[in-house]
């Protein structure tokens, strides 16, 4: 089993999308999920926010050129909503994307994002919109996710987070894709099997 | 001394339980695993990256439905990209000895309309499929969520997950539906009354007086949409309702009796602890229809559309997006509104008592010209058995276009799609933007007898007054 990177952090610029129950169809719609790989669905994240119909660049946040090369995403309500589609979080990632801040995140979703090692931290929205005036103020400005303070810091201000504790500690133990704890455990598995009468 | 009472939950997780990991989550069992074609390939090549066999073949059960044309029945499919990916679900069955119920065994369907069908869900049971409707299930008892792609791989590789457990409410639907409203109705309005996110971190536990009279095609029905409500499963304790349509299914229990025993003994305790409790009056609920984009965003038919305004603030700016998305009038009744499309299918609504109640009303009438009605029926079987009921004639002379079972235009992953602006009465479960195949497209969802009614007006309709039920009977 390949060895995983811990992630104390995640550093980067971030663009505002905020937006309350955005659903994985408008992450990816399902018509480019028609693959049987992940490995090209970066170029679709968000694609009818970020496209026309002819396929040139709507107005729109994420096209904004002051927020390009952007790493994280700010988000709303209930961000992931929907689908359970992994593809969601994989094009995010294929995109760029490296985290996310959000007021609060669908489950599946956040748990396919965190088996990806890319860390989601929820964050009460006054500090959240606090935080997203600041972006807006200066695109440029730095923020870092620290997952094991469950903070993040922009410049000289600190903004508390909001993260399970089973997702921080495999973010930071370099378990946050549990397929290799998962297979250590083979006895135990085969002795719930036995004692199920349906298996 | 008896153990403290018990919510089927807890039962279901603790039989299931394999123990602890590190990050404190549990490793959960999944006793059912069902596949289909979109979410299934990339676990696949992951496992063969990983050179890791699959642990429980006889474990996991495959269809396809996601991408299957419903109006082509030869392959190659025209779309080769679908064509590929049935293809690769194929090979990966074959190699791996899973159970393929495909295209040509006159099982196929969608995946959460076949398991029930079969006898493959069953209470007492945890089910994960890699598709957020797998809540489904719960209508038989079973612990049954949606899981994303790594989480195939990890139910392939070692039939188990890493799950954080989850808090319990019950929602108690009690008193008498009247006539026209339905299970489709009744969880709109759960999810109207308690957010679309208001069910993250909880197993909804449905019950009450509704909830015993429904049939089991009900209960789906409901616990279908739980997702939409924000909770991963929802379920409804087994009874003699249960037993009784499982009963005789080709996977039913060979030891039948003792079987319905320990299904019996799997329901909730009286007296068992909730995390919380809801009550909700069957009298407060009317056919219900979406104003927006997200399910949440409902009124019943005889209401307005809701003006921002009168909107608590929290949910003002996605209700401005959601009304310039349909083009709908704030403060202006919904009913009137014209439709182009009307789509009856689902893993929500494209059951045998589904057809069967739209057809009954159906008959004899004709869809509205210029609308563009298909009816999707979910799985092979249910579509002969409507055939041999003479369903799909009813629908035929109506106008309506009789499909080939699959997910189809609820979220048009095949060539079933909405074209433009469009504007879709759907029996679907998400009016998420861009859903049925167009960025721009418009979907109302409703109940499959409120589908049919505005499929013959042409517009969104009540029901009840164009087909004279109840009370709304035209004096």
């Amino acid at each position: 089993m390949p060895a995983l990177e811990p992630i104390p952090f995640v550093r980067g610029t971030a663009v505002p999308y905020m937006g309350d129950d955005v659903d994985t169809d408008r992450i990816i719609p399902a018509r480019y999920m028609k693959c049987v790989t992940f490995d090209d669905l970066g170029e679709f994240a968000f694609y009818d926010e970020r496209k026309n119909e002819d396929g040139s660049d709507r107005e729109h946040v994420l096209n904004d050129p002051r927020y390009a090369g952007a790493t994280l995403l700010l988000a709303g309500a209930n961000f992931g909503c929907g689908s359970s589609r992994e593809h969601a979080p994989q094009s995010l990632y294929r995109f760029g994307y490296r985290g996310v801040i959000a007021e609060s995140f669908a489950e599946i979703f956040f748990g396919n994002s965190i088996t990806l090692g890319m860390p989601c931290f929820a964050m009460d929205r006054p500090p959240l919109e606090e935080l997203a005036a600041l972006v807006r103020e200066n695109p440029a400005l730095e923020l870092e996710l620290d997952v094991d303070r469950v903070e993040v810091r922009a410049g000289d201000r600190v903004f508390p987070a909001h993260l399970p504790d089973s997702a921080r500690t495999s973010l930071l133990e370099g378990r946050w894709d549990p397929i290799a704890e998962l297979l250590e455990h083979n006895a135990e598995v085969d002795a719930v099997a036995d004692r199920l009468t349906y298996v | 001394m008896s153990e403290r009472p018990k919510s089927l939950f807890e039962k279901v997780w603790e039989a299931h339980e394999v123990g602890k990991l590190s990050d404190g989550r549990s490793q959960l069992f999944i006793g059912t695993h069902l596949i289909h074609e979109v979410t299934s390939p990339q676990a696949f090549g992951m496992l063969r990256d990983l050179g890791l066999p699959v642990r429980f073949p006889q474990r996991t059960f495959a269809t396809v439905d996601h991408i299957v044309p419903t109006d082509e029945g030869e392959e190659p499919y025209s779309d080769r990209l679908a064509d590929a990916m049935i293809k690769e679900l194929r090979k990966n069955c074959e190699e791996n000895g899973i159970e393929f119920f495909d295209v040509h065994s006159g099982k196929q369907g969608i995946v959460h309309i076949i398991g029930p069908e079969q006898g493959i869900t069953q209470p007492g049971t945890t089910i994960a499929c890699g598709d957020s409707h797998t809540s489904t299930h719960g209508a038989f008892g079973a612990i049954a969520f949606g899981i994303g792609t790594s989480q195939v791989r990890d139910v392939l590789a070692t039939q188990t997950i890493a799950m954080n457990k989850l808090k319990v409410r019950r929602i108690n639907v009690d008193g008498e539906l009247a006539e026209g409203v339905y299970a489709k109705d009744v969880i709109l309005h759960i999810i109207r009354t308690l957010g679309v996110n208001g069910g993250i971190g909880y197993a909804y536990e449905y019950g009450g007086e509704v909830f015993d009279r429904f049939s089991q095609e009900e209960r789906m029905t409901v616990c279908n949409m739980s997702i939409e409500g924000g909770a991963r499963c929802g379920y409804v304790n087994p009874d003699e309702t249960t037993f009784e349509y499982l009963k005789g299914r080709p996977y039913a229990p060979k030891d039948w009796e003792a079987a319905v025993e320990r299904w019996r003994a799997v329901a909730s305790d009286p007296g068992c602890h909730y995390d919380d409790v809801v009550h909700i009056r069957a009298e407060d609920i009317a056919p219900t229809v979406t104003w927006g984009i997200n399910p949440g965003q409902a009124i019943f038919i005889d209401q307005d559309v809701p003006r921002p305004e009168d909107l608590p603030e929290k949910d003002r700016a996605t209700a401005e997006e959601a009304l310039a998305h349909m083009g709908l009038e704030p403060g202006e009744p919904i009913r009137g509104t014209k439709i182009d499309v009307a789509f009856l299918g689902s893993c929500t609504n494209s059951r045998l008592s589904d057809l069967q109640e739209a057809a009954k009303y159906l008959k004899g009438r004709k869809v509205a010209p210029g609308v563009h009605a298909i009816c999707v029926p979910g799985s092979q079987i249910t579509a002969r058995i409507a055939e041999q009921q003479g369903i799909d004639q009813i629908f035929r002379d109506a106008g309506f276009e009789w499909r080939g079972a699959g997910c189809s235009m609820c979220l048009a992953m095949n060539p079933d799609k909405l074209q433009g602006r469009q504007l879709c009465a759907s029996s679907s479960n998400r009016n998420f933007k861009g859903r049925q195949g167009s960025a721009t497209g418009r979907t109302v969802l409703m109940s499959p007898l409120m589908v049919v009614a505005a499929a013959v007006t042409g517009e969104i309709t009540d029901a009840r007054e164009l087909f004279e039920i109840g009370d709304e009977k035209v004096a």
